[in-house]
């Protein structure tokens, strides 16, 4: 349990720096920046209570907004995905995640897949949309989500393929 | 009472994301208000100092380029110098900024800077202890940048003009028709002067200055060349695409700029009203 927190804990101060201190100064064709501290949200363990996940999930985004100066995006995106993530588990992994049974690193691949980027597309969604404030920039949010997104799943995946936890 | 209870232990995860939920859209919201947002920002102590620290790191690799500005920017002063009895008006910065020192500058070095958002902030590393306020102006030797928003300690968070929220005021400085400078957020090098009348004789190349009407620059500090220019709906006005001097992206060391008449002219105004 302690080994859980403190991994998870050293997981979310690494992935914000990496995140405040180079990713966001990639700035690929101008506006393209990958959001990959949104791997803490997918990876965090499917079995604490939905309560402190919440909390931590507004922790992770506000700390980012404080670092990117942009008001509360990052929280609010945060906290939506953290609450609707036991929807996603259920809809990708099917019935082994009501048994609290299920591990992110032996699933089957395709439905990880699906799991990431449904995570990663409807952040970014929320997050660009509130960003721009402003229905009328619709083309904008879904050129910025598309590319932005398909950019954060690539390099979550790859994280996740890199740093799997070794078999037993 | 116990149902209550019940009914709050029940539903205690979605109050709870509720409650956050809100909580973090009053801080968008108060962001997207000019001179708002204020408990969580890049200038605190942590934020600022973990950019600081990676700062100093990333200087030295532009040291090089830092000097070649430097460089460039004493030739000009040499020539303005050198040029000074035999012209009277050809530098409008000798207008404006007079020996009687109206204006302080101090320099400062920028830790962050965004450009990629609609919503952009430039973090300094100067605050209170070296005399930084609110509402100070920021430039470089090619242009201007923005306008200090919010101060601590050591650092200073500055509005861009690469920011939706920010309004200056700037002119032709050929004539003197004015305009407000505001940004469209989609090219960092491009910003938009707005509301100028349709009586000016804009054509492209055209240099635009900073107007005389702000308290915050002094007049006539460069901003950029008119790009195009189209007419209003209501053909009224002109919108001109404006490409700045500055490279947006690419920002060292800055000076602040504070007005020392500011309270008194101020006071004068609140005066007339």
């Amino acid at each position: 349990m302690t080994n859980t927190i403190l991994i998870n804990t050293l997981r979310f101060i690494l992935l914000v720096l990496l995140q405040v201190l180079l990713l966001n100064n990639i700035n690929f064709l101008g506006y393209v920046n990958p959001y990959l501290y949104v791997l803490f949200l997918v990876v965090y363990p499917f079995n604490t209570p939905q309560s402190l996940f919440l909390i931590v999930a507004f922790l992770l985004g506000i700390t980012i907004d404080a670092f990117e100066d942009s008001g509360g995006i990052n929280a609010a995106a945060c906290v939506l995905i953290a609450f609707i993530r036991p929807a996603f588990l259920r809809f990708s992994f099917g019935v082994s995640y009501d048994y609290q049974t299920v591990k992110l690193s032996n699933t089957p691949y395709g439905a990880r897949v699906g799991y990431v980027m449904l995570i990663v597309f409807i952040h970014h969604f929320v997050l660009f949309t509130l960003e721009m404030f402003d229905f009328s920039h619709i083309f904008l949010i879904l050129k910025k989500t598309i590319f932005s997104g398909i950019f954060t799943t690539l390099l979550i995946l790859i994280s996740l393929t890199l740093f799997k936890p070794k078999r037993r | 009472m116990q149902q209550i209870f019940n009914f709050l232990i029940r539903n205690k995860n979605n109050i709870l994301f509720l409650l956050l939920m809100s909580l973090s859209i009053f801080l968008t919201i108060q962001s997207h208000s000019f001179h708002k947002s204020k408990f969580i920002s890049s200038a605190n102590v942590v934020t600022g100092g973990i950019y600081n620290w990676a700062n100093n790191i990333k200087t030295y690799f532009h040291l090089e380029e830092y000097n070649e500005r430097l460089v460039e920017e004493n030739k000009q002063l040499r020539s303005l110098i050198a040029n000074l009895p035999d012209t009277t008006n050809t530098g409008l910065f000798l207008d404006s900024v007079p020996n009687t020192g109206v204006y302080k500058f101090m320099s400062a070095r920028v830790i962050n800077n965004n450009y990629s958002r609609i919503n952009n902030y430039i973090t300094l590393y100067i605050g209170e202890n070296s005399g930084i306020e609110k509402e100070n102006g920021v430039i470089t030797s090619q242009g201007i940048i923005g306008i200090v928003d919010h101060v601590n300690r050591k650092h200073a968070r500055v509005i861009s003009i690469l920011n939706s929220n920010s309004q200056i005021n700037a002119q032709l400085k050929k004539t003197f028709h004015f305009g407000s400078l505001v940004w469209d957020g989609k090219d960092p090098n491009m910003v938009q002067l707005i509301d100028v009348p349709r009586q000016a004789p804009v054509e492209v190349g055209d240099t635009i200055v900073t107007g005389g009407r702000s308290l915050i620059f002094p007049q006539g500090i460069p901003i950029g060349k008119v790009d195009a220019f189209t007419l209003d709906p209501n053909e009224s006005y002109y919108t001109l695409q404006v490409k700045l001097f500055n490279d947006m992206t690419n920002i060292g060391h800055v000076y602040v700029i504070e007005n020392t008449e500011k309270e008194e002219i101020q006071e004068l105004e609140a005066i007339n009203d």
